[in-house]
């Protein structure tokens, strides 16, 4: 026997800086199989485990790690998909060191497992080389479910309604299933192929995908209720927002959204291969500090930049971007211009964006959001050289459903007002989960959201509430 | 897979017309809404506002230019070959209501097939509709039978003089301007430039002018905001506010700079495409 205390936590090998900047290869190149069976030995396996209270969706975590550790891949990857049905995209982007993680007890006094890493190995493994045996189905229960939207939230809600017999439709506006998954988080971050599989697992349990299918547009919420038992709205934070200053319209200057469409769901980095083009830009600076930000900055990098700067009103504390996105941002030489607010966008007789103006802020009394509220330095003004821009710096809620659909309430922001103990929302037989709900939020967070309405949705079902 | 269930050329094979299979989206549609196309999966999203629907045969008709390497493409689909995907009916419906004065429908190249649908619901509505469409040349004007069908009375007119009235629509819609007669609505589409001049002209008249505008987008759904256009000096997303706008207030230079904003690489997109296939080498 090892002693477990003595084996550290495995280090995952991945790309190294100067080689994957320039490419759209995954960072992270995934656990061997012996260095997963020596993660999975430092799994003390906990009697009342806190880590699976720390996951959204309560994936029974030591008992994962148990088969694997003896070598039962099979039975790892099958005890995850009882609780989540994409865990291949879990183990990728989920900020495990605030949740399950976070939480392991080896963490009190030293490193945490390294959940995340097993959970994606398994996955992994379930996906190249595990038995495609579907898990046994129930006898259908003869009801209809749909579900708008085909993020995390949605695929979630599909997976666990499927498995428990009812018959499930998701609708999805874009030409392919996957949402956020598909149309936002890069391929070096989490690999379109990835999530295409765990779409084609859903679809073979039996799920049914509409692409094309605007809901609020092509159909309204009350056409579908007329052949759905009942609804479920996922349909994300669909609404970018931009900062009003003058220049904003200029050439160049990009909405996160619409610069992460272009290059992830329509593959303008693979332009002219593929038809959808992107401004390949030497001098690129981001508006914003999130995992979005994160994501933008470095998918420039790879596109051939030059520089590419991160531009914060607030200090590195207040970036709400992963430690560990930042990090490998800054090792592909992401620079952070931290305490700089832009003023406006200047450009050049083409209407192609030149220059930013920008302010130096220092950081003041804390505001609504408990952070250190940012002032502006007097007469601090300055100028940095750009060619392109991308604005990071949030998302609203989109309106097309809302607006189309009488009797669901939303609150002032335009969010949809759900239950948050059960995704119940204040319209007859139509519950709502993820960032629709919440605003933007993360993967797993929208997954849990997914489980928690599913599991109403499906008592629903059985009893009529 | 949308079916194209007929096809053809117009305006010396610079312009196509099909009419695609897609039930759900014509039982929906309304005038003035438009669809977003793929013709394969390597392939652009384009919007194109619908220039018929016929929702008992569930069949939308587009009709477009062949500007680029998608449109090149879309060009090489023959009847019984399919779109990938449509997707719609997107966008704000043109308010149509019967009005006190006439009603004046104009369009400019493709921006015809955008009005046609237009001009049928404002007659259908019970206005008097005045249509003036207008081309380059005679051989690159379109539609002139179904404008004539749609509307009260249809005015033609050809850059060179080939057709109809020498000159521009714009002096056709200065003549009815003058005439005195009560004008409640004029409907534009086409060039941007065309727009513009006729927002020109009836902004001293107070005629409300209405404007279709095509800026570039991705998802039609206003996620991406690509299609944002200064109107009275807010951002609008054409997608999903428009692609209608108070051609009063839009700023037209700032929507013709950022429809350029791919020119190079649509060329480049072109050239590579015409050097691999048969795209577009009739341009």
């Amino acid at each position: 026997m090892t002693d477990k205390k003595k084996v550290p936590r495995q280090p995952m090998p991945e790309q190294a800086p100067e080689q994957r900047r320039r490419n759209f290869e995954e960072v992270p190149l995934g656990y061997t199989a012996d260095t997963a069976l020596l993660e999975a030995s430092r799994c003390i396996q906990c009697k009342n485990p806190a880590c699976v209270a720390g996951c959204p969706v309560g994936i029974d975590i030591p008992g994962f790690i148990r088969p694997l550790r003896d070598g039962d891949f099979a039975g790892a990857i099958s005890k995850l998909k009882e609780k989540t049905a994409l865990p291949a995209v879990c183990g990728r982007v989920c900020p495990q060191e605030t949740q399950c993680e976070e939480r392991c007890v080896l963490a009190k006094t030293g490193e945490a497992v390294a959940i995340g890493r097993l959970e994606r190995f398994a996955a992994d493994w379930g996906r190249t080389q595990g038995e495609s045996q579907l898990p046994q189905l129930p006898p259908k229960t003869g009801k209809r479910v749909g579900v708008v939207g085909s993020g995390p939230a949605g695929l979630t809600v599909a997976g666990d309604l499927i498995l428990l017999g009812h018959d499930v439709t998701v609708y999805e506006a874009f030409h392919k299933a996957g949402g956020v998954l598909v149309y936002g988080i890069p391929e070096f971050r989490l690999p379109k192929a990835i999530v295409q599989n765990e779409v084609d697992y859903l679809a073979r349990l039996g799920v049914k995908f509409e692409v094309n299918a605007v809901i609020g547009r092509t159909e309204t919420v009350d056409e579908l209720l007329e052949r759905h038992d009942a609804l479920f709205l996922a349909v994300g934070a669909g609404l970018p927002s931009f900062l009003n200053v003058p220049g904003e319209n200029l050439i160049g200057i990009y909405s996160a959204n619409e610069y992460l469409t272009r290059s992830n769901l329509m593959k303008a980095y693979l332009f002219p291969q593929y038809d959808t083009p992107i401004v390949r830009g030497k001098n690129v600076v981001v508006l914003g500090a999130g995992n979005v930000a994160m994501d933008a900055a470095r998918t420039a990098m790879r596109l051939g930049a030059d520089t590419v700067r991160i531009v914060y009103r607030r200090s590195r504390e207040e970036m709400p971007a992963r430690a560990e996105e930042i990090h490998h941002g800054e090792e592909e030489g992401i620079e952070l211009h931290l305490l700089t607010a832009p003023v406006r966008f200047m450009g050049d007789e083409k209407g192609r964006v030149k220059t930013i103006e920008c302010l130096r802020m220092e950081l003041g009394e804390p505001d609504d959001s408990g952070r250190r509220r940012p002032v502006p330095v007097k007469d601090s003004n300055f100028i940095i050289d750009t060619d392109m821009v991308v604005i990071a710096v949030g998302a609203n809620a989109n309106p097309l459903i809302t607006s189309t659909t009488p009797g669901l309430k939303t609150n002032k922001w335009g969010y949809i007002i759900a239950d948050p103990e059960t995704g119940k929302t204040l319209k007859p037989r139509v519950w709502a989960g993820g960032d629709i709900v919440t605003g933007a939020a993360t993967v797993i967070l929208a997954m849990g959201a997914g489980r928690l309405a599913a599991d109403s949705i499906h008592k629903f079902l059985q009893t009529g509430w | 897979m949308f079916e194209i269930l007929e096809r053809s050329e117009m305006a010396q094979g610079t312009v196509v017309m099909n009419v695609i299979r897609a039930p759900k989206i014509a039982a929906k549609a309304r005038p003035g809404q438009f669809v977003i196309l793929r013709a394969n999966e390597t392939g652009e999203r384009i919007p194109l506002t619908m220039a018929d629907t016929d929702s008992a045969q569930g069949t939308i008709t587009i009709i477009y230019q062949v500007v680029g390497k998608s449109t090149a493409l879309f060009k090489t689909l023959q009847v019984g070959q399919f779109f990938l995907d449509v997707l719609g009916p997107l966008g704000q419906p043109t308010h149509i209501e019967k009005q006190e004065g006439l009603i004046i429908c104009i369009g400019g190249g493709t921006g015809t097939a955008v009005v046609h649908p237009i001009t049928k619901g404002f007659k259908n509505a019970g206005n008097r509709v005045v249509a003036i469409i207008g081309a380059r040349t005679k051989d690159l004007l379109i539609m002139e039978d179904k404008m004539t069908a749609a509307s009260s009375q249809l005015k033609v007119c050809t850059d060179d003089g080939s057709y109809g009235h020498h000159g521009f629509v714009s002096d056709i819609l200065k003549e009815f301007i003058d005439s005195g007669q009560k004008i409640s609505t004029v409907v534009a589409a086409g060039p941007v430039p065309m727009m513009k001049a006729i927002a020109n002209m009836t902004r001293p008249h107070g005629i409300q002018t209405l404007v279709s505008l095509n800026s570039i987008m991705i998802d039609g759904t206003g996620m991406c905001g690509g299609c944002r256009v200064s109107v009275g000096g807010k951002n609008q997303f054409t997608c999903v506010d428009g692609p209608e706008f108070d051609g009063h207030q839009v700023d037209f230079d700032g929507l013709m700079q950022r429809l350029a904003a791919y020119k190079e690489q649509e060329a480049q997109s072109m050239n590579e495409a015409s050097h691999t296939c048969k795209l577009g080498q009739d341009r």
